[in-house]
């Protein structure tokens, strides 16, 4: 409560510190069919605004001048069948001029053409994964904003909570169709820019789609509650030209196939203790830090500690098998898709080590390879 | 609340004696209310149930509001200050349990306690055993629900809305004392709308048509229909998440044949005739105060009645205009949109019928009729934004973000909170026997109504920007808006002090008030002394 | 006992037998809700059992472009995936393709495969005569695994349609077919 009132004195007297101004009314978008919805919009809303001048002017009128303390005397009137019929019917008739711009605009969402690009998009707690279908490519995109902004340590940048590792590229001018699905539980994908929000369910797949026409970074976030760190998972496309994108998704390509080629030697690596903790640490504080805490302590009662943990000072093949398959029932997911089997090894040496975890051994990638399900 | 006076009660009970005997089941309450707990614990009377509902409801709105709070301290900017994300979750889940099943039903159940048998004649709830059960079953059932909040991986976190999977395979354990909770507020309401349903029909007194019965007593009956209906599904909806949860069947797990999306189905089948539950008594509340200070009668009593029957079928056919993104063909999607706008119809009626009512009355601006007006202005912005919603192209513009929020806190606070707030002021007198503080009761009005829009009006721009609903943290350009909001919050969190402080005043004593302290105000409960004796209408009197 | 009583009880006799129906209704919506997939297409859920091929005619003048998308559950050791990414196909025809799976685990595990049509309006004409998702999978460990799927596009797809896209998802039922102990927290008695 001291703080809240803190809080509140402080608001009061420290003028506002965030310039950024926020726009009051929804987007327009880049999309034919965002326009379209900004529009339908903005009508409905009008049509609202006028019914409320009205309704409400009558009801000022009668509160201004139908006051017993100016002397007014009530009528008798009451029950008008015609008045009735009126304002039941034309209610109905402005519903009727709301139904069809709502209609046409819904039906010019459904789209039957042929699309130019797939993509699958796959929710899960708390990121999101996109894969190009049928092109081979294929990556995660994590909230890239860090944690000491989060924890007020540091100064929070423009794009707070809503900038990622690795953007969504996408080509203008051609059709994009979406295909969401979720690896956990349900989440929601919201691009504003695109009037494009689709749950991301569980064992079914959903489609929507776009067609983007000025480039541009268009920012987005999870809508559907999907636990903990649900107002941390956002969406960042990044629109390019056609050749552009052609020649970003070749790139992409060729980068996997090598990081394929590079993850495959690093298991027969041998790295020293040293680099896999200096390595392990920063996968942990990018990864697992926001549910464990830096300190390794977790939230009691929801996220365990780390430090001193049975599993951590265990053996290593069970430590390893939970960081790869996660913990079935629990928020832990299975890290074994995101990272590579050097990042797992590293940072299971980095949770072995740190905090007063001395177990003292060093996990390899290829001891990560051999652990399985 | 009621502090029933000896002397009046003494008379009626001695000269209505028999009348007693035959009119109804021998409760056992022919008796002067024992002293003491046992007298509330053991109670069988509506007047005592009715103030323990009240009560009670009054609690968990500060309990509930007190959660409310500790989101908008949260939010007030942005960057994790005070809570963890998983703690932010599981206060807005409680807080909207608690709001829903805990503050504004039962503030109901109780109106419908008190107001009922005095508006229809009779001499108490037609089934007192069970109206006692009903509600003494439901402080356990917060109890157990608050209780989770303490256990080892908090209470429950996944929204009141509770989806699967979140709540079944990524939930904690709480989430079977959450069931639980669920399973015996349920039976609460049923019974309690048995309870009213049984009443109404068998103990109106001679004359009371049901063209004749007060609008409240109308919209009370229908809303208990939709209690009957909906209550069960929603039993049937946690039963199902229990056992996928904790005993292996599999009806929300695509692995094992299920559907994530039936869930919400189902529970929008019980959640949205459920929203007209929290809505049509306020309607009956507002039907009751608008003419009693406009001087004149309300415009088109049967209009009203047919309006209310009306919105009650069409909330059965609406449900997947929570679900627009769950991914439906077309001609579903087309369908829902529809029916949703077809609301708006009979809403209309309403609302032109209580603008009606006031035109060329002649008006007077007391606490009731102050919140009463604000109920309808403040609903039908509500109201409009409910239709923005039902566009499906733009619902997935605005799904799930503030602006939703924004919409039913419109329809929930300024709408069936404040109908609560009109009802208390109304009738007031009537329970308590004491006039309260015009000038506390004023200066509530006007902290809340100003604070009110403060804290709501907002959130339009916020949804509209692009801020998702339930997240602990946000972008900084939603920073401004939400230190608003959050002031806005806070003030109308305190303003609610103002409105205890006037209750427990007015409880305790003050001028004296008349059986008909309003001068225009008509219905069989202003014919008995005020406060109301402790057997309403032992003989039942003749409407005429 | 007077009148009025006798009334009560009737009416709540109607009014609790009211709950209790309503309460099976819940239950009820189950099955009703499947057949509202079927009908409208929900989730794109397709039929659980073969059909059978009885079209004579071939609509050599429609292509339609078919879609194949695997997806397997986080965390099993699993390969998954289909032969071709994309078939077209004419209207009427009967298509064989096939999934590839391989057990890279070293146990014996048994999966289930849950298909997902999208558009979902799709799913009503996509009518499989054999599909590995009718049954369970069981895949000895380190071992690779057909899948075989023979479909055919029904005439009757409406115009509109040009693309359909048919998406797996592999689930690992072996613990709740044979029954063993849950490896969760609850089960192994185990904070980590």
């Amino acid at each position: 409560m001291k703080r809240v009132l803190y809080c509140l004195l402080a608001a009061l007297m420290v003028p506002p510190v965030w310039a950024e101004s926020m726009r009051l009314n929804m987007t327009q978008g880049v999309t034919g069919i965002s326009q379209e919805v900004y529009h339908l919009h903005m009508t409905i809303f009008y049509i609202c605004c006028v019914i409320g001048v009205i309704v409400f002017g009558v009801m000022l009128y009668a509160i201004v001048k139908h006051r017993k303390s100016k002397g007014a005397v009530a009528a008798n009137f009451h029950e008008s069948t015609k008045v009735e019929i009126l304002w039941t019917l034309i209610p109905f008739v402005i519903l009727i001029a709301m139904a069809i711009p709502a209609t046409k605009t819904l039906l010019a969402m459904e789209d039957p053409s042929n699309s130019d690009l797939t993509i699958k998009i796959t929710g899960s707690q708390w990121k999101w994964h996109y894969d190009y279908f049928d092109k081979g490519v294929g990556f995660y995109s994590v909230l890239a904003t860090p944690r000491d902004q989060i924890e007020n340590k540091q100064a929070k940048q423009e794009h707070y909570l809503l900038e990622v590792d690795k953007p969504l590229v996408l080509p203008t001018d051609r059709k994009i169709r979406f295909l969401m699905t979720s690896d956990d539980v349900i989440h929601s994908w919201w691009m504003p820019a695109f009037a494009v929000k689709k749950d991301a369910i569980p064992g079914f797949i959903n489609e929507a789609w776009a067609r983007i026409d000025k480039p541009g970074t268009y920012r987005g976030q999870c809508t559907e509650l999907c636990g903990k760190d649900h107002g941390f998972m956002p969406i960042v496309v990044k629109a390019v030209e056609g050749p552009e994108f052609d020649t970003w998704l070749a790139s992409q390509k060729q980068a996997q196939l090598d990081a394929a080629a590079k993850a495959k030697a690093a298991l027969s690596k041998t790295l020293t203790k040293d680099e896999l903790y200096q390595k392990g640490e920063k996968v942990f504080l990018a990864h697992c830090a926001a549910c464990h805490q830096p300190t390794g302590l977790g939230i009691p009662g929801v996220f365990p500690a780390l430090k001193g943990a049975e599993i951590v000072l265990g053996p290593a093949e069970k430590h390893i098998h939970i960081v790869k398959f996660g913990w079935p029932g629990s928020a832990m997911p299975a890290f074994g898709k995101q990272l590579t089997a050097e990042e797992i090894a590293a940072v299971v040496t980095y949770e072995r080590n740190a905090w007063g975890n001395n177990v003292g051994d060093a996990v390899q990638a290829a001891d990560v390879d051999k652990v399985e399900k | 609340m009621t502090t029933a006076n000896p002397q009046t009660n003494e008379t009626v009970e001695t000269i209505h004696e028999e009348t007693v005997e035959t009119n109804h089941d021998d409760h056992g309450h022919h008796e002067q209310p024992p002293k003491g707990i046992m007298r509330w614990i053991l109670t069988t009377n509506h007047k005592d149930i009715g103030t323990l509902y009240l009560w009670f409801s009054l609690t968990m709105f500060f309990i509930g509001g007190a959660m409310a709070m500790v989101i908008r301290a949260e939010l007030f900017e942005p960057g994790l200050q005070l809570v963890e994300p998983h703690f932010f979750n599981q206060m807005t889940t409680v807080h909207g349990l608690i709001m829903v099943f805990g503050a504004v039903m039962p503030a109901f159940t109780g109106l419908a306690n008190w107001l009922v048998p005095m508006m229809i004649g009779a001499p108490d709830m037609a089934l007192p055993r069970m109206n006692n059960w009903s509600f003494w079953i439901l402080p356990f059932a917060f109890l157990i629900l608050l209780s989770s909040l303490f256990m080892e991986g908090g209470g429950p976190d996944f929204g009141w809305t509770f989806y699967a999977p979140l709540s079944t395979k990524y939930s904690g354990d709480s989430t079977a004392l959450f069931v639980f909770a669920i399973h015996i507020m349920g039976i609460s309401s049923i019974m309690g709308a048995i309870n009213v349903i049984v009443t109404i029909f068998n103990l109106r007194a001679p004359g009371m048509t049901w063209m004749k019965m007060p609008l409240f007593v109308w919209t009370w009956l229908v809303t208990a229909f939709l209690l009957i209906a909906v209550m069960p599904v929603l039993a049937g909806a946690v039963t199902m998440v229990l056992t996928d949860k904790f005993f292996g069947t599999s009806f929300f797990d695509a692995a094992g044949g299920g559907d994530p999306v039936m869930f919400q189905h189902i529970f929008w089948f019980f959640g949205h005739p459920e929203v007209y539950i929290m809505i049509l008594p306020a309607f009956g509340i507002v039907s009751a105060i608008i003419p009693a200070f406009s001087r004149k009668k309300l415009f088109g009593y049967s209009s009203m009645v047919y309006a209310v029957a009306s919105i009650a079928i069409l909330s059965f056919v609406v449900w997947a205009h929570h679900m627009f993104t769950t991914g439906m063909p077309k001609v579903a999607l087309l369908f829902f949109m529809y029916c949703t706008m077809l609301i708006a119809v009979p809403t209309g009626v309403k609302v032109f019928n209580w603008v009606a009512t006031m035109w060329k009355g002649s008006l007077s601006f007391e606490p009731p009729m102050l919140f009463a007006v604000a109920f309808v202005v403040l609903f039908t912005i509500g109201g409009f934004s409910g239709l923005m919603l039902a566009m499906t192209p733009a619902d997935f513009q605005y799904h799930d973000t503030y602006f939703v929020v924004a919409h039913f806190h419109y329809v929930l606070v300024t709408g069936a909170i404040f109908s609560i707030m009109a009802a208390a002021y109304y009738w007031l007198p009537k329970w308590t026997g004491h006039m309260y503080s015009m000038t506390l009761a004023k200066w509530h009005f006007w902290c809340s109504v100003i604070s009110v829009n403060v804290l709501f009006f907002p959130m339009h721009f916020l949804g509209l920007a692009g801020m998702p609903r339930r997240i602990p943290d946000y972008n900084i350009q939603f920073a401004n808006v939400n230190e608003i909001v959050s002031i806005g919050g806070f003030a109308f969190g305190l303003s609610q002090l103002l409105f205890l402080a006037l209750v427990i005043k007015c409880c305790r004593g003050g001028e004296k008030a008349p059986a008909k302290p309003w001068d225009g105000a008509e219905g069989l409960e202003w014919e008995i002394p005020s406060p109301a004796p402790y057997h309403s209408f032992t003989t039942p009197p003749e409407v005429k | 006992m007077t009148a009025s009583t006798q009334s009560n009880k009737k009416l709540i006799t109607y009014l609790v037998l009211g709950c209790l129906g309503m309460f099976g209704f819940g239950f009820a919506l189950v099955p009703l809700y499947d057949i509202m997939c079927d009908t409208l297409g929900i989730n794109g859920k397709t039929a659980t059992t073969a059909q059978a091929y009885d079209q004579q005619v071939i609509n050599k003048s429609r292509t339609i472009r078919i879609e194949f998308m695997a997806h397997i559950q986080p965390g099993m050791k699993w390969d998954f995936g289909p032969t071709t990414n994309v078939l077209e196909v004419h209207p009427g025809e009967l298509v064989k393709t096939a999934f590839v799976a391989k057990n890279n685990a070293s146990k014996r595990m048994i999966a289930q495969a849950i298909p997902s049509i999208s558009p979902g309006l799709g799913a009503k004409y996509f009518h499989k005569t054999e599909c590995f998702c009718f049954q369970q999978q069981p895949v000895d460990g380190q071992s690779p695994a057909d899948f075989p799927l023979v479909f055919f596009v029904d005439p009757q797809l409406p115009k509109d349609i040009h693309t359909l896209t048919l998406s797996y998802t592999l689930y690992d039922i072996t613990e709740k077919t044979l029954g063993e102990a849950l490896t969760g927290p609850q089960a192994q008695g185990v904070t980590p």
